[in-house]
C-alpha cells in the first residue's frame, strides 16, 4: 500500500478500497500497516449491526433500510458475513443475491466475508474492515453477522447499535428471557411481520422487555429501552420507522454519553484481544519446535492433564523476550 | 497472514431462471475451499462488473443457458478493463456451443465449458486460472 493507495481508499475509491479488503481479510503485514495509518480517520461512521436467526431476513432488512438510507442521502457501506464451511474451509457468500436492487448506486459498497472459523457471528478481521470503510468516509457501516443463534454477541462490540431480527414462529417467550442475543438489541425487528403469529411474537418480546431489559448493555440502560419496530423487508415496510430508531439511538448514545463508554469498551476488548493472539505467538516461538505437539501426545495418553500441561509449556517458554 | 484463499464470483446473466448449474458449481467450488460469491439470478454484466469490484475477486464464473453468451460475455470483459480489472480471468459455462469458443476465447474468455464438464474439472480450472493472476500481482 502506496500514500496514494491510501489517498485513494480515503477518497472512497472502490478499487483501491476493495483491494485493501482483500490484505485486511488476510491480514497481511501491507493490512497492518495502511490500518495503523488510516486508524485516525476512524470513528465517525455510524455502526449499525444487524443479527438474527438465519432465515429471519436479514440481507433483505439490510437492502432495504440502505434503500431508506440512501434516499436521506446517506452513503452506505455493508459488510456482510457468511459461514465458512468447518470441514472444507470454503463458504458461499450469498448475501449479495437479495441487495441486488442496491447495484449501480455510487454511494453503496458491499462486501461479502467469510466468518473463517471464528465463533461470534463476524470474522476475525471483520471488525477492521469495518475500520476501513469508516475511514473511506461512509456515514453508515451496516454489518449483517451470521444467522445467529443464543451466543454470537461479537457484534455488540463492534457496532453502536445493534438491529436484533426476529420472525414470526422462531420459538415462545422463554427463549425472550433466555441470555442471548436479545440482550445486546439497541433495537428489535419483528420482520416479515405479514406472516401469521406475527402478533404473537410482538407481544412476546413486549413482554419479555417488560419483564426487565438486560443489564448485559448498562452503559444504555438508563433512559433507552430498545424500540420493536415491525417490518415486511421484502415490500418495504416498516423501513423508515426502523431508520428513525437507528437515529435515535445514535442521538441517545451522543446525549448520555455512552457512545463514549462504548467506544472505550470495544477498544479495550479489541486490545485484549490481539494482546492474547500476540503473546500466544510469542509464547509459540520461544518453544521448542515440536514441543506444543509432544504435549499434546501426553495428552492424549493421560500423561499429562491440560492445566499441568498449560503450566509446562509456560515454563519450558521462559520470561518473554 | 493468514492463508490467501480464492475468492470467485459465481454469476448468472441474462434473462432464463435456471440456476441449479451455477449452485452446483458454487458448492464444488465451497468444497474446494474457496469464498464463493453467489451473485443470483438475472445479473446485467453491469452488475457483476460491479460486484466483481467490490468483492475484489480471482476468478469470475458464468453460466449462461441462454445463447446470449456472444453479447454478455464480451460486455462483462470490456467493463471489467473499464474498471481496471482487466487481469480477471473469466470462465464461462452452460450452453455454450462448440464453434463458439474460439470466439469467446480470442474476446478474452479464459475457459468455456459445455454441458457434461465435471465439477473436478471446473474446480482445477479455477485454481489454474486464479494461479496464473496471482503470479502476475
Amino acid at each position: 500500500m502506496t500514500e496514494g493507495d491510501l489517498a485513494a481508499v480515503r477518497a472512497g475509491d472502490r478499487r483501491a478500497l476493495a483491494r485493501l479488503l482483500t490484505q485486511v481479510e488476510n491480514q497481511t503485514p501491507a493490512a497492518e500497516a495502511a490500518l495503523a495509518a488510516l486508524f485516525p480517520h476512524t470513528g465517525r461512521a455510524h455502526l449499525i449491526g444487524v443479527t438474527g436467526a438465519p432465515g429471519t431476513g436479514k440481507s433483505s432488512l439490510v437492502a432495504e433500510l440502505a434503500k431508506v438510507l440512501r434516499r436521506q442521502g446517506e452513503s452506505v457501506a455493508i459488510v456482510a458475513v457468511d459461514p465458512t464451511s468447518p470441514f472444507t474451509g470454503g463458504a458461499i457468500l450469498g448475501d449479495r443475491i437479495r441487495m441486488r436492487d442496491l447495484a449501480g448506486d455510487p454511494g453503496v459498497f458491499i462486501r461479502s466475508m467469510a466468518s473463517r472459523g471464528a465463533l461470534g457471528g463476524l470474522a476475525r478481521t471483520t471488525a477492521d474492515a469495518v475500520q476501513v470503510l469508516d475511514a473511506a468516509g461512509f456515514n453508515r457501516v451496516i454489518v449483517e453477522t451470521v444467522g445467529a443463534g443464543q451466543s454470537e454477541v461479537e457484534i455488540a462490540r463492534t457496532a453502536q447499535t445493534v438491529l436484533v431480527v426476529e420472525a414470526p414462529g422462531l420459538g415462545d417467550e422463554v427463549q425472550g428471557i433466555k441470555a442471548g442475543i436479545l440482550e445486546i438489541a439497541d433495537v428489535l425487528v419483528v420482520n416479515k411481520a405479514d406472516l401469521p403469529g406475527a402478533e404473537t411474537a410482538l407481544r412476546a418480546l413486549r413482554a419479555s422487555l417488560e419483564i426487565g431489559h438486560s443489564a448485559a448493555r448498562r452503559d444504555t440502560a438508563a433512559g433507552w429501552t430498545p424500540p420493536i419496530v415491525a417490518t415486511v423487508a421484502v415490500h418495504g415496510q416498516g423501513l423508515e420507522e426502523l431508520a428513525g430508531a437507528l437515529d435515535r439511538h445514535r442521538d441517545h448514545l451522543r446525549a448520555s454519553g455512552a457512545d463514549n463508554a462504548r467506544e472505550r469498551a470495544r477498544l479495550a476488548g479489541d486490545l485484549e484481544s490481539r494482546l492474547r493472539g500476540a503473546l500466544y505467538q510469542r509464547l509459540l516461538a520461544q518453544l521448542e519446535p515440536g514441543q506444543f505437539a509432544q504435549t499434546v501426545d501426553k495428552l492424549q495418553l493421560r500423561e499429562l492433564d491440560p492445566a499441568g500441561a498449560v503450566r509446562q509449556l509456560l515454563e519450558a517458554a521462559g520470561p518473554l523476550s | 497472514m493468514t492463508e490467501r484463499r480464492i475468492r470467485v464470483l459465481i454469476a448468472k446473466p441474462g434473462l432464463d431462471g435456471h440456476d441449479r448449474g451455477a449452485k452446483v458449481i458454487a458448492r464444488a467450488l465451497r468444497d474446494a475451499g474457496m469464498d464463493v460469491i453467489y451473485t443470483g439470478l438475472r445479473q446485467t454484466p453491469e452488475m457483476i462488473a460491479e460486484a466483481a469490484l467490490q468483492e475484489d475477486v480471482d476468478v469470475i464464473g458464468l453460466s449462461i443457458l441462454s445463447g446470449a453468451h456472444m453479447a454478455l460475455a464480451p460486455r462483462l470483459l470490456e467493463l471489467l478493463r473499464a474498471n481496471g480489472q482487466g487481469e480477471v480471468p473469466v470462465l464461462i459455462g452452460g450452453i455454450i456451443p462448440g464453434e463458439d469458443v474460439p470466439a469467446l476465447k480470442a474476446a478474452g474468455i479464459a475457459e468455456a465449458f459445455g454441458p457434461g464438464t465435471s465439477t473436478e474439472a471446473v474446480v482445477a480450472a479455477v485454481r489454474q486460472a486464479a494461479a496464473r493472476k496471482w503470479a502476475k500481482e
